[in-house]
């Protein structure tokens, strides 16, 4: 009886132990330092970055990363207000690319949730053994260090005054400024009618912009309504021009007899600067042989730029605007450093293309 | 405020039932017809006399209020000033055992104050017909004059000399059209009638670049870029902001940047990898094109 008691309070501290083993991590933990293949080993360390349980994912890394924990945290978790710091990852899909009976490469297509929709990063990692367990090498990022100066800025600015209401009827106002749509171009896709082309500021005041797009039936009644939404560079400068994309998701475009176009521009102040310079743009094939337009993003002011979304028109042969296609970069633009973009194109859009453009939509947290 | 509007609406009522309760006793009880002008200008002040002895209510029912008072018969009923401000048609009613009514036209006042629309607030140089200038003329009261009246437009560059326009108005409305001029620079216009003046300021601004030239000067391994002062085909300036694309391709690939003129000029800088190819636009005008060759 007594020894019952004994075994039956030992056996129940045993299971609370357990129960709390699981709940503090244990298992993943357990993963991570016992992977027992380098699939194992990313698959640990991503749930871990999933969990947003950096100090432990950086423990489990392989000795010879030359990183440190803060370097790791704010590669994997973003700095300077990025896109990164507000995404989360939600899947991470792993492919051994190679392995030796010591070493492996993985490829890991990380998936983060972020406010402006899903945003791709895909790595190549480094995977050694030590003993029987499977570690990552995680790569020290190349962080661009620019020397201590001071940048000079011109900052050219546009305010407005508007009218005062008390004013008597007939007083002057300032106009909106004057835009123009200087191409338009509707296209079929498989699930969706898509609208792409250019518009162009042509006042000399700063323009808030908005365009339209309404498919008209046959008999001239309107069969959907759609606007650019995000794939436009709404602040357009006197005399910018942007590309611009309006989807019509389920619409065939057999049911399209035309299209009414609307672009209105209201007159808003606004800062010439930032200049963000879009270098070494090429075309090429990624990791998982998808087409895209990559190239890097350098940030001429002295100011960060916390998210940037790279926009870019392409043209067929007689410089028709063919298509549009948008990406977002989860890096701050740290004045002078040179960020990394790509941008999908899709396959049958590359082998028509004849040349391109690109622009970069700026948002910083603190206004310019 | 909801309290207001409530006690807005009663009024109204009030003021359309009582409207309606004179022309019915208007109808009913119909004596000899009242003397009044035909027509007065709006805000002056005019009598009717009336016949008979003892007390009667007088009514004015007017395109915007309704007044009630008192009257002794037999003497003048004074219409004030303040009573016939709203041009339009009105009706006096005098009732004692019975009403008595008449209708005159209250025309508006002379010409006094101007309403003045000036369109666009910004117009490229050297456009036809660009500009509009359109006019309203109103009496003190704010009652459209229909009649003619002579408004003079003065229209003032910012340099050179100024011009005049005198145009009659038609049904209270006097507009003109004109084109902008070669040179950018606020424009005053200033519609004038009488004492009643007007001004407005329209600017007029650069138009497209033209002639849009760059010069390529080298700097170690790469080449800073300038464009000459960018101006339009009337030799103004675009005005400081205005985006100017500068465009690389190399074996790096291409390389934009959209940077903004500043003191009249666009300026950057490309790093360079091999011979390069350089073309400078400022919106849909295409500047000139440099060949790079890479060893600066």
């Amino acid at each position: 009886m007594k020894w019952g008691l004994v075994a039956a309070i030992t056996a129940l501290t045993a299971f609370l132990v357990g129960i709390a083993w699981v709940q503090s991590g244990g298992i993943a933990q357990h993963a991570m330092f016992s992977a027992g293949n380098p699939e194992e080993a990313v698959q640990a360390l991503m749930s871990e970055i999933q969990a947003r349980d950096y100090p432990r994912a950086y423990s489990a890394l392989d000795p010879s990363s030359d990183i440190d924990l803060e370097t790791f945290t704010q590669d994997v978790a973003g700095s300077d207000s990025s896109l990164r710091t507000y995404s989360s990852l939600q899947t991470a899909d792993i492919s051994p690319l190679h392995a030796t009976a010591d070493e492996a490469v993985v490829r890991v297509r990380m998936t983060w949730s972020s406010a402006v929709g899903s945003i791709d990063d895909v790595r190549d990692l480094h995977v050694r053994r030590e003993g029987s367990v499977w570690r990552v090498v995680w790569p020290k990022p190349a962080v661009q260090n620019v020397p201590p100066q001071v940048v000079s800025v011109n900052y050219l600015r546009w305010e407005v005054i508007g009218r005062n209401r008390s004013q008597a009827w007939g007083s002057q106002d300032v106009d909106s400024p004057k835009v123009r749509i200087t191409s338009m171009n509707a296209i079929a896709r498989p699930d969706r009618v898509v609208i792409v082309g250019e518009v162009e500021n042509e006042d000399t005041v700063p323009a808030y912009l908005n365009v339209n797009a309404t498919l008209l039936k046959a008999d001239g009644s309107p069969l959907e309504e759609e606007g650019s939404f995000d794939m436009i560079s709404h602040v357009l400068l006197p005399k910018q021009v942007s590309p611009y994309r309006i989807d019509f998701p389920g619409i065939q475009i057999a049911a399209v007899k035309s299209v009414r176009m609307d672009a209105r521009a209201l007159l808003v102040p606004a800062s010439a600067d930032p200049v963000i310079a879009v270098s070494d743009q090429q075309i090429v094939k990624d990791g998982l042989n998808r087409n895209v337009l990559k190239g890097e993003l350098v940030n001429q002011s002295g100011r960060p730029v916390n998210i940037a979304q790279v926009l870019a028109a392409y043209y067929d042969n007689s410089g028709k605007v063919i298509w549009v296609s948008d990406g977002y970069v989860d890096q701050a633009l740290m004045p002078q450093v040179a960020v990394p973009f790509a941008v999908d194109i899709p396959d049958d859009i590359a082998a028509k293309l004849k040349n391109y453009r690109v622009i970069v939509n700026h948002y910083s947290r603190t206004s310019s | 405020m909801a309290h207001r509007h409530r006690n807005f609406h009663r009024s109204l009522n009030r003021v359309a039932q009582l409207a309606a309760m004179l022309w019915v006793v208007m109808g009913m009880a119909m004596a000899d017809d009242l003397h009044v002008p035909a027509s007065v200008e709006a805000g002056q002040a005019f009598s009717i006399p009336t016949e008979g002895s003892g007390q009667a209510t007088f009514y004015v029912i007017g395109p915007d209020h309704v007044i009630k008072r008192g009257v002794n018969l037999g003497s003048e009923i004074q219409i004030q000033a303040a009573d016939v401000t709203a041009a339009g048609m009105y009706q006096v009613l005098v009732c004692s055992q019975a009403c008595s009514s008449a209708r005159f036209e209250v025309k508006a006042a002379q010409p006094a104050k101007l309403s003045f629309f000036l369109h666009p607030s910004r117009v490229p140089v050297s456009t036809p017909d660009s500009i509009d200038a359109t006019t309203l003329v109103f009496d003190r009261y704010w009652n459209l004059v229909l009649a003619p009246a002579a408004v003079d437009f003065h229209i003032t560059p910012a340099t050179g000399a100024g011009t005049s326009r005198k145009l009659e108005s038609h049904n209270g409305i006097a507009w003109m059209r004109m084109d902008s001029t070669a040179h950018e620079g606020p424009v005053q216009v200033t519609a004038a009638l009488g004492s009643a003046q007007e001004p407005r300021v329209i600017q007029q601004v650069a138009a497209e670049a033209c002639g849009l030239r760059m010069k390529a000067v080298p700097s170690g391994k790469s080449v800073v870029l300038e464009t000459d002062p960018v101006r339009d085909c009337s030799g103004n300036p675009l005005p400081d902001g205005t985006v100017v694309s500068f465009t690389k391709v190399d074996e790096a690939g291409k390389s934009t940047v959209d940077t903004p003129i500043k003191k009249g000029v666009a300026r950057t800088q490309f790093d360079l990898k091999g011979p390069a190819h350089i073309s400078v636009a400022c919106g849909v005008v295409l500047g000139n094109e440099v060949a790079v060759n890479g060893k600066l």
